[in-house]
């Protein structure tokens, strides 16, 4: 069977054998795959070799793909959204007729509007798993602390998408639910007022309060949620998965005595 | 965690980490299962549940009761245990705050270097108490009953004064049953045992305190909902 992995991209050989990207003999040859002619303008390789041959320690389960599975459900958010927002109109009065449209006459609209909502809550759902498997494990311990501290930011920043993105079908459910939530939002100490005033854009709930939300939902989180998804991978893959904490380095006989006293 | 903690976490870590395996292709493969089953189910739900559009936004509407999305049920339910308007920031600001900020600084005050969830006691019961707590505040927020609805079993000639009970925003202040707020009226599950039928219909004509009055429902309407009230025992 010929390898399909791009010779670039190939797992590195053995310290010694020379991976060889800058020697001369390689210098000499032309390239002559693709991959090959980028590799050779951005030095990609290493990077990409070094993310996708790094070892995930011994343990490594299922248990380890709630993160990613969240960054699916992100993605199927993402995507949706995006076709969402072709047909979507963010004004009080055209916003439920939009939304009226995209279900009855736009080619797989109503099941694309259903994906954006069942991924809403198949996303809060992972999120949550994923911070009770990363609990549990004590997986936030030292070195990874940071992590921690963006995924609870993430998990905030999930549930203001769930938040502002209720209001958009602008029916009577999102109506009252997102004046409750303003309502509640203003009985917050110090900052509260000038919050819920913000998210308003105003004193009471009006026109502008729709497209606000609306540019919150789209623009302003999302972009937040990407460059700390971004983050929080960058750190994965300097720091390491951890292992199961039940899984322990096979000692050697003598620190295996260590333990026992 | 002493620098020794931690220097002998790295060089565990170190030799679990060589005796691993690459994450492509073994980690790449369950996480591409998991991408499966992810867009799957998300796919599946959309098609048997679909995505429900009700009423139009009427900001003049003064009846109805709002309900948050299902993640948001715990919050609400806290909200309507703690009743005293005093607490009410407690509840909906304060309390969340202080779990946000428990759940931020969490790594900065468990400083226990142990990761072993059993050999954890202390942060693993406090684990599994907050989701109990979760789980039951969402089930008794989910239980709580249609906010527009009265579920109480009537006979059937009183099923048209529940509707207009249900539709003329008693519950907004009055329980039947599992539906309704518990206050600031009192409950009237069993009204039709406590007051007779004319005490009813004057307390509607010319009700006490905040309540407002009904009199200016259509008179069939009106009659209705007097003879469902009588009915309640």
């Amino acid at each position: 069977m010929p390898n399909l992995v791009p010779k670039a991209l190939r797992k590195p050989g053995k310290p010694g054998e020379g991976n060889g990207a800058l020697s001369p003999e390689k210098l000499k040859e032309a390239p002559v795959d693709l991959v090959g002619w980028v590799d050779e303008r951005t030095g990609a390789s290493p990077f990409l070799t070094g993310l996708l041959f790094r070892k995930v320690p011994k343990g490594t389960n299922w248990y380890y793909t709630l993160g990613s599975a969240t960054l699916f459900a992100f993605l199927v958010q993402a995507i949706t959204g995006v076709f969402l927002a072709m047909f979507y109109v963010p004004s009080p009065v055209e916003a439920y007729g939009s939304i009226t449209h995209i279900t009855n006459d736009v080619f797989l609209g109503e099941f694309v509007r259903g994906m954006h909502k069942w991924g809403a809550t198949t996303m809060i759902i992972l999120i949550f798993l994923h911070m009770a498997r990363t609990f549990f494990f004590g997986a936030y311990k030292y070195p990874r602390e940071l992590n921690w501290v963006i995924g609870v930011v993430l998990i905030i920043l999930t549930l203001v998408m769930g938040l502002t993105g209720y209001l958009l079908p602008f029916d009577q459910r999102s109506y009252w639910a997102t004046i409750v939530a303003m309502n509640i939002t203003a009985t917050g100490p110090i900052l509260g007022p000038y919050l819920a005033d913000f998210l308003r854009a105003g004193a009471e709930f009006e026109a502008t309060t729709l497209s606000r939300f609306y540019a919150l939902h789209m623009m302003l989180v999302p972009g937040l949620i990407i460059a700390l998804i971004g983050a929080h991978l960058y750190l994965v893959v300097k720091l390491g998965t951890t292992a199961p904490p039940w899984v322990r380095a096979e000692s050697k006989p003598k620190s295996l005595r260590e333990e026992k006293v | 965690m002493d620098s020794a903690a931690k220097e002998a976490y790295l060089r565990e870590y170190e030799v679990l980490k060589k005796k691993g395996k690459p994450f492509f292709p073994y980690a790449v493969f369950k996480d591409s299962v998991m991408f499966m089953i992810v867009v799957g189910v998300i796919a599946f739900m959309s098609l048997m549940l679909g995505a429900e559009q009700g009423p139009k936004a009427d900001p003049t509407t003064t009846t109805y009761v709002p309900r948050p999305e299902w993640y948001f049920f715990f919050l609400f339910e806290l909200l309507r245990v703690l009743k005293p308007p005093e607490l009410v920031p407690v509840a909906t600001i304060g309390l969340p705050t202080v779990a946000m900020v428990l759940l931020l600084l969490l790594p900065f005050y468990d400083r226990n270097p142990e990761r072993h969830p059993l050999r954890r006691p202390v942060a693993t019961t406090a684990g599994i108490m907050t989701i109990i707590a979760m789980a039951f505040l969402t089930y008794l927020g989910a239980s709580a009953g249609s906010p527009t609805e009265i579920e109480l079993d009537v006979a059937p000639q009183y099923e048209a004064g529940k509707q207009v009970a249900a539709q003329s925003g008693c519950l907004a202040c009055h329980q039947f049953g599992h539906n309704g707020n518990d206050g600031p009226g009192p409950e009237l599950t069993h009204i039709g045992s406590e007051l007779p039928a004319a005490a009813i219909e004057r307390t509607l004509r010319n009700p006490p305190g905040i309540m407002p009055s009904f009199e200016n429902l259509p008179p069939e309407k009106f009659n209705d909902l007097v003879e469902f009230l009588s009915s309640l025992r």
